[in-house]
C-alpha cells in the first residue's frame, strides 16, 4: 500500500515486485532475517539451522511474540506499555497459586483434576484483562500519560506477583497446563501435516476470496500468475515450517520412557517426531485473530484512525477514551495468555518470570515497523520482529558471544532498525 | 415557519474569558447563513457547540423547534448534523474510503468492515464531486489540499445530512476547486439542506449566502439579509461592530 508503486499510477511496465504487490518493508525484514540465520549458521558450523534449534527458537519466541501483537495496537494509538513483563509476572503468580495451592488444596480438587488447567488459565487471562482495563481507564479517562501509568505499573505488578507467592518458586505445575509450554505439548507428525495442509488451503482460499471481492466491484486485480506465485509462496512457507518441525525426532531415551510408562516395550527402529508445538499453534491463532481484528473490524479501524489523528477520530464519533480501555485490556489479556506459555515452558512460576520482557516486546514491535508516532504498524511485522530478536539472542549465545556483548548488540540493533525505518519512510515519501 | 436550527442565547467561557456571549442565530431549510467576524470573534467556538466538539455553558439548541442536547460529535451526527472542519479532521494514515466511512463503516453480514463496498461507494461519490480524484488506495496524507478537501466534503454530504457546517471550506483551495465547492453549496441548498458557512472572503459571502450573522468579541453584532446590504456594510459590521445605518439597530 505504501510502496513506490502508488507514486506512478498505471505505469505501463510494472516490476516483478509491483506485480506481486509485496510490501517492500516486509521483504527487507525477511531478507535481514535470512542473512542473520545464514551468518549464525556459518559461525556455528551448521548448528543454527537444525530442526532442533528451529524448534527451540520457535517455542522461545512465542511468549514475547504474542505480547508484541498487542503492543502494536498500544503503540499505534500513540501509547506505550512498560508494564507487560510485570503484568505477565502477576498473571503467572495468580495461575501458579491457583493450580498448585488453591484449586487442589484449598478447594480440595486434588492434584490432576481436569478442571484445574482450564480454571487456572481463565483466571490468569481474566487477571491480565482486568489489570489492563484498569490501566486503560487511568490513561483514557483520567488522562494520565501511558508512560507514567505503566512505569508505575511495572513496579506495582512485579511486586504484587512477588507478594502473592512470597517470592517462592511455585510448582510442580498441573500436567495438562504444562502441555502449553512447548516441548511437553506437541501435535506429532500426522496432525501437524494435516494442520499445515489445512492452513495452506485456508491461505489460498483467503487470497482467492480477496480477488473475487475485487472483481465483483470491478477493481483492478493482480495478474493470475502473480496470485499463483503468492499462493505457492504462502503454502510453501507453511508446509516448509511444518516439515522442519516434523524433522525434529523425539530422543529415543524419552520414547523408551514413554513406552515404559504405558507398560509397553518400544519396537526396534521406532521413531516419532515432535511436530507443531501447541504454543506455536496458539501464536498462529493469535496472529490471525489480531490481523483480522486490525484490518477487518471496526475496532481495528478505530485503533488506526485514533493513532493517525486522535482529534479526527473523536470528531468522527469514535469514543477514543473507551478505545484506550479496550486496547489496554486486550494487551493485558495477551499478557495473561503469554504467562500461560512462559510459565508452562519454564515448568514453574518463578519470581523473575517476564523480567525485561517489556523491552523485548517493545523492541519486537518497533523492529517490526510499528511507528512510535502512531497510526502505523502490522501484526506480522511485530511477530517477525520478535523472531529476529530471539534469533539474535540465541544465535549469539550459540556462537559464544560474551553476555555483555549480547545485550550491547541487541540494543544497537534496536536503534539501527528504527534508523533504517526512518530512512525507508523518507525514501518512500511517508511521514514517520 | 420553524427554523431548522436555532441557537438561542449561547454562551461559553474558557477560563473566565467569554468566547461566546449570549449569541442567538438561526437557520432555515434550503438556506445558507454566513458566519463572519475576525479571528477570535467566536464563530468557530459557537459552531462547535452545534457539532458537538464543545459543550455550551448556557443557552439552548433547537432542531425543528425541539430542544436538544448535543454532548459530543455522536449526538450531532445522530441529529443529521455534519461538519467540515477547517483542519478537515482526516485520519492521515488511512485511505479515502476509510476516512469517508470513519465511525460509520459498511459491514458484511458477518460484521466485518467491507472495504471493497466502501471503496466502490467512495468511487461513486467522488466521481460526482471530484471526477479527477484517482488515489483511492493511498493514505490521505499523500493527497493535495483540494483532494483532501473533497474527501472531507464527501464525508459530510454522503450520509444525508440535513444541517451542514462548513468552516472555511475554500481556504486552502485553488480557483477551480473553489468554484467546485460553490456549485456544490448551490446544489445542496436546492436539496433543502441548511448550511452554516464560516467564511472570511466577503465576495464568497455575497455570492453564496442568503443571510449573514456577524460576530465581534464573542457577541453577535447582528444578522442581515445579504441581498439588502453591500460589501461595505458587512465590512463595517465586522470591523466596527455596528449595524448598517439605514436598517437601524
Amino acid at each position: 500500500m505504501t510502496d513506490a508503486a502508488s507514486a506512478s499510477p498505471k505505469a505501463p511496465r510494472r516490476s516483478l515486485l509491483q506485480s506481486l504487490e509485496i510490501d517492500t518493508r516486509l521483504l527487507g525484514m525477511i531478507g535481514a532475517f535470512v542473512a542473520l540465520c545464514l551468518v549464525f549458521n556459518m559461525f556455528t558450523d551448521g548448528r543454527f539451522l537444525t530442526p532442533r534449534n528451529i524448534f527451540n527458537l520457535s517455542i522461545q519466541t512465542v511468549s514475547v511474540a504474542i505480547m508484541a501483537t498487542g503492543m502494536v495496537f498500544v503503540i499505534v494509538t500513540r501509547h506505550i506499555d512498560l508494564s507487560v513483563g510485570a503484568l505477565l509476572a502477576t498473571c503467572s503468580a495468580v495461575m501458579g497459586v491457583m493450580q498448585v495451592w488453591i484449586l487442589p488444596q484449598t478447594l480440595g480438587l486434588g492434584i490432576g483434576h481436569p478442571l484445574i488447567a482450564p480454571a487456572t488459565m481463565i483466571a490468569g487471562m481474566a487477571t491480565g484483562a482486568l489489570i489492563g482495563a484498569f490501566n486503560g481507564w487511568l490513561i483514557g479517562y483520567q488522562r494520565i500519560p501511558a508512560f507514567i501509568v505503566t512505569l508505575g505499573g511495572l513496579l506495582v505488578w512485579r511486586n504484587v506477583g512477588w507478594y502473592l507467592t512470597d517470592g517462592q518458586t511455585v510448582g510442580p505445575l498441573d500436567s495438562t497446563f504444562m502441555l502449553f509450554g512447548g516441548i511437553e505439548g506437541t501435535l506429532g507428525e500426522p496432525l501437524s501435516w494435516a494442520l499445515g495442509a489445512a492452513a495452506s488451503i485456508a491461505a489460498i482460499w483467503a487470497l482467492w476470496r480477496a480477488r473475487a471481492d475485487k472483481v465483483r466491484h470491478g477493481f483492478p486485480v493482480k495478474p493470475v500468475w502473480a496470485e499463483a506465485v503468492m499462493a505457492s509462496l504462502a503454502a510453501a512457507a507453511i508446509l516448509g515450517f511444518v516439515a522442519v518441525l516434523n524433522a525434529y525426532q523425539v530422543p529415543a531415551a524419552r520414547l523408551r520412557r514413554d513406552f515404559a510408562a504405558r507398560g509397553e516395550v518400544m519396537p526396534e527402529g521406532y521413531t516419532e517426531a515432535f511436530g507443531l508445538p501447541i504454543s506455536v499453534l496458539i501464536l498462529v491463532v493469535v496472529a490471525v485473530a489480531m490481523t483480522v481484528l486490525a484490518r477487518r473490524t471496526r475496532l481495528g479501524r478505530y485503533i488506526f484512525a485514533a493513532g493517525g489523528n486522535p482529534d479526527a477520530a473523536e470528531l468522527s464519533g469514535i469514543n477514543t477514551r473507551m478505545l484506550t480501555v479496550k486496547v489496554f485490556a486486550l494487551m493485558g489479556f495477551l499478557c495473561g495468555l503469554s504467562a500461560i506459555i512462559a510459565q508452562a515452558r519454564l515448568q514453574n512460576h518463578t519470581n523473575d518470570i517476564g523480567t525485561l520482557d517489556e523491552l523485548r516486546v517493545i523492541a519486537a514491535a518497533v523492529i517490526g515497523g510499528t511507528a512510535l508516532s502512531g497510526g502505523v504498524g502490522t501484526i506480522y511485522g511485530a511477530i517477525l520482529g520478535a523472531i529476529i530478536m530471539q534469533s539474535l539472542q540465541s544465535g549469539m549465545a550459540m556462537v559464544g558471544v560474551d553476555a555483555p556483548f549480547q545485550n550491547i548488540v541487541v540494543g544497537l540493533v534496536l536503534v539501527l532498525a528504527v534508523w533504517i525505518d526512518i530512512q525507508y519512510r523518507k525514501r518512500t515519501g511517508e511521514k514517520s | 415557519m420553524t427554523p431548522l436550527v436555532e441557537l438561542r442565547n449561547i454562551s461559553i467561557a474558557f477560563g473566565g474569558i467569554k468566547a461566546v456571549d449570549r449569541v442567538t442565530v438561526d437557520l432555515f431549510p434550503g438556506e445558507v447563513v454566513g458566519l463572519l467576524g475576525h479571528n477570535g470573534a467566536g464563530k468557530s467556538t459557537l459552531i462547535k457547540c452545534l457539532s458537538g466538539a464543545y459543550q455550551k455553558d448556557t443557552g439552548d439548541i433547537f432542531i425543528d423547534g425541539e430542544r436538544v442536547e448535543i454532548r459530543n460529535p455522536r449526538d450531532a451526527r445522530a441529529l443529521n448534523i455534519e461538519t467540515i472542519y477547517q483542519t478537515l479532521a482526516l485520519a492521515d494514515n488511512l485511505d479515502a474510503a476509510s476516512n469517508l466511512f470513519l465511525g460509520r463503516e459498511l459491514t458484511t453480514r458477518f460484521g466485518f468492515v467491507d472495504d471493497a463496498a466502501m471503496e466502490a461507494e467512495t468511487r461513486r461519490i467522488m466521481g460526482r464531486l471530484n471526477p479527477n480524484f484517482a488515489k483511492f488506495k493511498t493514505p490521505v496524507k499523500a493527497l493535495s489540499g483540494g483532494q483532501r478537501q473533497s474527501v472531507a466534503i464527501a464525508r459530510a454530504v454522503y450520509f444525508n445530512a440535513r444541517i451542514l457546517i462548513m468552516d472555511e471550506p475554500t481556504a486552502a483551495l485553488g480557483p477551480q476547486e473553489t468554484q467546485m465547492v460553490a456549485e456544490l453549496i448551490q446544489e445542496l441548498k436546492a436539496q433543502g439542506l441548511g448550511i452554516f458557512l464560516i467564511e472570511h472572503d466577503i465576495h464568497n459571502v455575497m455570492k453564496l449566502c442568503d443571510r449573514a450573522s456577524v460576530m465581534k468579541n464573542g457577541q453577535l453584532v447582528g444578522t442581515v439579509n445579504v441581498a439588502e446590504v453591500t460589501d461595505e456594510d458587512i465590512l463595517g459590521m465586522i470591523i466596527l461592530g455596528k449595524m448598517p445605518e439605514r436598517r437601524g439597530a
